[in-house]
């Protein structure tokens, strides 16, 4: 009986209730908005460095994300980390912002990655079109199907100029969106090397894979102690400065996350005033319930029940509205991102938003004097 | 007197209000009731019954004086354990019926119960066998504002008596209705009273409600100035006689 009462307290008034489900919807869509995009960033900063095949990272000193890491890396660093027990391969990586000359004119920034697939390190995971033969071929890069407008191109088979040398398109990925807005080109080490214009085998990264057994921790510090001038990061720890990189030194997550924190916070209120002013109202059925015998706990339940059924109505309907602009968004210039462990999320926000909304409710209702339910 | 009395109110002192706007509503007011027994708590407008019934069902607590309910004292105990005895030993009626509005006549009745623990079929039986006891049978899926004040009235005794409760107090549980109407729900309390052997206390100032009384008790300013008793043997127009005999002859 207490969630009919609950269910009828909540339908009884169906402008309060539209005010309270529009209040959560708002809530939940911004929420995942502001989360969906920091997720989103998120992946677009750890792409590569999730999807190359590498325990440990070896890096300039100092830099900060996978897009910073200049070219300052040469075969000496190479040779030693090799000389390290434990270390199976050394696995070089290029990384760096170039120009890219639009054919029709003017020209974008373009991130270059180069890479020799077959080293097994990195490789261009989303190839829709062509294959690691075609970018091998002479001038060939890859681009990102979502790109190809802002590097004033069709498709396949176009040409351009990065720097001085020309490249032709022969392979497309889909869905490799960058954080930095300047889009990834992948080609080969050499033909990066060409084009950036850089003499001898300096790189920007070296990826290396370890024996199988060799632990981690023990090689990393191992070449920390042989590498000078150059640092050594496990995975995580190269994510998470890239992370830290883009998301709080740029201040992007920042405000993403006050977004949230300030969808949360409107929700809540929303819910907790219109909760509030359905308790008051029903007072005195309160009253009764309480003048009937039932115990403080019968009737905080009735409210937490009210509270919960707008939670769940509010999520349906806001998880139903943040889906649409997520669909909406792919292909955008910052895709959202949902994920069952963000969607578990907003709902145990949406139940919590709910359930701290009802405390008012519920002091207001424990404070009733029963005695009101007689005409004086 | 029909048996052990399963209520019994002694020198219940009542102060309302706070400071210069302290009222004593009751001066020491002793009552008991028995089972089987409908009594009539009768007084002008502001002479403290509500106040007296609202002591007496345990939602307001007294200033000073002593009451037990089915033996038990209710002194120092807490709200909640006061909720406990209602849920245990009282049923309600109020003057405006107090219905949930959202509810059915059933559910009303069934809302009763839940609160009391009893949920499922047998609740919702009961709450059926209840209102065709006071005559709503085919009122059951109607929502309170389809009701007449009668019927609004009825579901309210149903409630209050679906959980078989050994005392029921009615404020005023006539004033809203029409002079029909009023008798059809005295003539319910009185026979809820009777059948069930239950006391029922009906807090009163119409005199319509006069002949249905077992006992009648007179409440001025505070102070229980009177009691007259049904004869034996007399049966509810007889008593309306002689109250109509004692108001001309005084
Ligand atoms: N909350 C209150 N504060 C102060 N005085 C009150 C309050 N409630 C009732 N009273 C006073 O107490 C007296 C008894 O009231 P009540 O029991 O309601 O009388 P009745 O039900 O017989 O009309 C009245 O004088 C009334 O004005
Ligand atoms: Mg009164």
């Amino acid at each position: 009986m207490t969630l009919t009462l609950a269910f009828r307290n909540l339908f009884h008034d169906r402008v309060r209730l539209t005010v309270t489900l529009v209040g959560i919807l708002f809530a939940i869509v911004l929420v995942a908005v502001q989360l969906g995009l920091y997720l989103g960033s998120s992946y677009m900063i750890t792409a590569h460095i999730d999807h190359a095949k590498a325990d440990l990272w070896i890096t300039a000193y100092g830099a900060k994300s996978f897009e910073d890491g200049g070219l300052l890396l040469t075969p000496r660093e190479r040779h030693q980390a090799l000389a390290t027990p434990g270390v199976k391969a050394v696995i070089p990586l290029i990384v760096k912002f170039a120009e890219w000359r639009k054919p029709a004119g003017g020209s974008t920034r373009v991130v270059i990655v180069g890479t020799d697939a077959e080293d097994g390190g990195l490789e261009p995971w989303a190839l829709v079109d062509g294959t690691w033969e075609d970018i091998k071929a002479p001038e060939s890069v890859a681009v990102d199907r979502t790109y190809l407008k802002d590097l004033g191109i069709n498709g396949l088979g176009d040409t351009s100029q990065i720097a001085t040398g020309r490249v032709r398109v022969r392979a497309l990925t889909d869905g490799v969106r960058s954080f930095t807005q300047s889009p990834y080109t992948y080609t080969t080490l050499n033909r990066a090397r060409s084009l950036i214009g850089v003499d001898g085998e300096r790189t920007t990264f070296y990826l290396v894979q370890l024996e199988p057994g060799a632990d981690v921790n023990v090689v990393q510090q191992d070449l920390r102690g042989r590498l000078d001038g150059a640092e050594v990061l496990t995975q995580e720890e190269f994510r998470n400065r890239s992370l830290k990189q883009w998301l709080f030194r740029t201040g992007a997550g920042v405000a993403l996350i006050g977004g949230a924190l300030l969808g949360s916070l409107v929700g809540t209120v929303i819910v907790a005033q219109t909760l509030y002013s359905s308790t008051k109202d029903h007072l005195n059925e309160f009253a009764t319930l309480r003048a009937l015998g039932s115990s403080s706990g019968y009737i905080r339940q009735v409210i937490l029940m009210q509270a919960g059924l707008s939670a769940v109505m509010g999520y349906i309907l806001g998880m139903t509205v943040a889906l649409g602009i997520l669909v909406l968004s792919q292909g955008s210039v910052l895709p959202l991102v949902m994920t069952p462990g963000l969607a578990f999320w907003l709902f145990t926000l949406t139940v919590g938003m709910c359930a701290i909304s009802a405390l008012a409710a519920i002091f207001k209702v424990m404070k009733i004097d029963p005695a009101v339910v007689f005409n004086r | 007197m029909t048996g052990k009395p399963v209520l019994e109110a002694e020198d219940i002192v009542k102060d309302l209000g706070h400071g210069a706007a302290m009222v004593r509503a009751l001066k020491g007011v002793s009552l008991s009731l028995v089972p089987g027994e409908l009594t009539l708590l009768m007084g002008p407008s502001g002479s403290g019954k509500t106040t007296f019934l609202s002591i007496l069902g345990c939602i307001l607590t007294p200033t000073a004086g002593s009451l037990r309910i089915a033996g038990q004292s209710t002194d120092r105990l807490s709200p909640e354990e006061l909720a406990d005895l209602r849920r245990k030993h009282i049923g309600f009626v109020f003057q405006s019926y107090n219905l949930f509005p959202t509810l059915t006549a059933l559910e009303n009745v069934r809302i009763a119960l839940d609160v009391r623990g009893q949920k499922g079929f047998p609740a919702a039986n009961r709450a059926e066998e209840v209102l065709r006891d006071v005559g709503l049978g085919y009122r059951l899926k109607s929502y309170p504002g389809g009701l007449s004040g009668g019927e609004q009235q009825r579901v309210a005794v149903a409630r209050a008596i679906a959980s078989s409760p050994s005392i029921v107090l009615a404020d005023e549980p006539t004033a809203s209705l029409d002079s029909e109407n009023g008798h059809a729900v005295m003539a319910l309390l009185s026979r809820i009273a009777k059948e069930q052997d239950r006391s029922v206390l009906a807090v009163t100032h119409d005199p319509r409600t006069l002949s249905y009384a077992d006992r009648v008790v007179r409440i001025e300013d505070g102070r229980i100035v009177g009691e007259e008793r049904r004869p034996e043997g007399l049966d509810a127009p007889e008593i309306a006689d002689l109250t109509k005999r004692r108001k001309a002859h005084g």
